[in-house]
């Protein structure tokens, strides 16, 4: 690992730990009580998970075009496009789960069939489904048919943002909207930032960390193809064992 | 008008294979029978008629999406026979001619599947539409081309996977999901008579042109993976 991303992991944990005292020394939300603080880590993981993917799909459409194009460029796109969607599911996974012990405690349900909530729970679908279809195909073609299948996801994501809100003003939820619609106080903002900052960055590291082993296992595979490695263990990890 | 013809030539010889076989009509209308008598046995049609109307279109297009589901599988399957697959990727009629035709032959299948499935499903639970029924011409095609659609392009692109069967569903239905929303909500609404489809109607129209779009597009990709 280069310096520079070491670095960045230590501040990562930094603004994590300093994330977690802002959170848990942020005044008393009025009618949740202490409560309220999960909303410091379901925040910024539910925004997150709604950029990634979009990394994903620029990646996909960059696969696509420099597949006939240029080798090197499409393998390295693609790998950022299986890192994005799972740190997507990752994050999205987080959200929900903390959205469901939130929603338990302050509502007394887990689950509602809300217009957030579905459309939230989509996405999750669509990119574990992305995760599968990469898991299924035959080497050689995985990529292409991740590519189109997070395109279609990429359209499909604003499409169901939309029908399922159109959905939900039809037949209006029994419990509540959302979250806090109406905005929080400023004495939170800080608190909220600092969080946000760091899972941001927590994001961005385990996004390069997984890009590089993605990078690293196709350069094996590719030497292997190539006839320079043999598929057998390496001597070394196999006196380790 | 070049183009027509090879859709249409596509087409004629779906529909030759499928008129000498019959191996997925008779395979969707049993399916699709068995399933709406299995659902009849989850709940009494008979006894609750305004429940019936409320969850029916549900129903209705629940059997119907997994009996496509069982042909759709097989529809490129005898494609794959001898290398047909790649014969196709030599000839000079565009990529996507292929797929438009064996796509308007997977909607015919599923159409005829839903004229005989209709009254059946009338009978059996004993429905009496409340809303304007002529709008169900309108719902009922939409619906289908929208299921068909992705279904065809999904299958094409899970014959590049392993366990094939397995992983059609596990792409359809996610990618679907907003137009199986809208069909059912459309459907319903003309079952119950108590609110308007035309919002989810729009939506169908919407979700139809972006993904036929989309399909056409990538399916030269899909069709030269490796």
């Amino acid at each position: 690992m280069p310096a520079w991303a070491l670095i960045w992991f230590a501040l990562t944990l930094i603004l994590i730990a300093f994330g977690f005292y802002q959170a848990m020394t942020a005044p008393k939300e009025a009618t949740m009580g202490n409560l309220y603080r999960v909303f410091f880590y379901h925040l910024p993981h539910t925004i997150l998970s709604f950029v990634f993917p979009y990394l994903n799909c620029i990646a996909s459409l960059l696969y696509l075009f420099w597949r006939n194009r240029n080798v090197e460029r499409a393998a390295a796109s693609d790998a950022f496009a299986l890192a994005s969607a799972e740190v997507t599911v990752l994050y999205a996974s987080i959200g929900l789960a903390t959205g469901m012990l939130w929603g338990r405690a302050a509502w007394g349900i887990w689950w509602a069939w809300d217009a957030r909530l579905t459309t939230y729970l989509l996405l999750w679908l669509l990119y574990v489904s992305y995760l599968l279809v990469r898991r299924y195909s035959a080497t050689g073609q995985s990529a292409v048919v991740a590519a189109v299948l997070a395109i279609f996801a990429a359209i499909d994501v604003p499409i169901c943002f939309m029908s399922i809100r159109w959905w939900r003003t039809q037949h209006p939820a029994a419990v509540f909207g959302g979250g806090p619609d109406s905005g929080i106080d400023p004495s939170m903002v800080p608190a909220l930032l600092w969080n946000f900052a760091a899972w941001a960055m927590w994001g961005a590291f385990i996004l390069g960390l997984r890009y590089a082993i993605e990078r690293r296992r196709q350069r094996r595979a590719n030497a292997i193809a190539l006839g320079f490695l043999t598929d057998e263990p390496q001597p070394i990890l196999q006196e380790a064992r | 008008m070049i183009y027509a013809q090879h859709v249409l030539t596509h087409l004629r010889k779906d529909l030759r294979l499928e008129w000498r076989t019959k191996d997925s009509i008779n395979g969707m209308l049993f399916f699709a029978l068995l399933v709406v008598v299995v659902l009849a046995m989850a709940f009494d049609p008979g006894a609750y008629p305004t429940m019936t109307r409320q969850i029916s279109g549900g129903l209705l297009w629940v059997a119907l999406l997994f009996a496509a589901m069982t042909a759709l599988n097989q529809s490129w399957a005898r494609e794959t026979n001898n290398s047909v697959l790649d014969a196709h990727r030599l000839a000079p009629s565009p990529a996507s001619a292929l797929f438009i035709g064996k796509a308007l032959a997977n909607f015919i299948f599923v159409t005829g599947v839903e004229i005989v499935l209709a009254p059946v499903f009338t009978v059996f639970y004993n429905l009496h539409p409340l809303g304007e029924t002529w709008k169900l011409l309108i719902i009922l095609p939409l619906g289908t081309w929208a299921l068909v659609i992705n279904g065809t392009f999904f299958a094409a692109l899970s014959l590049r996977t392993r366990n094939r069967e397995t992983l059609l569903p596990l792409v359809l239905l996610p990618i679907s999901m907003p137009a199986l929303l809208a069909m059912i909500q459309a459907t319903t609404a003309v079952l119950t008579g108590q609110f308007e489809p035309i919002l989810w109607i729009k939506v169908l129209i919407a979700y139809v042109i972006v993904f036929t779009t989309a399909c056409v597009l990538l399916f030269p990709t899909i069709l030269a993976a490796d």
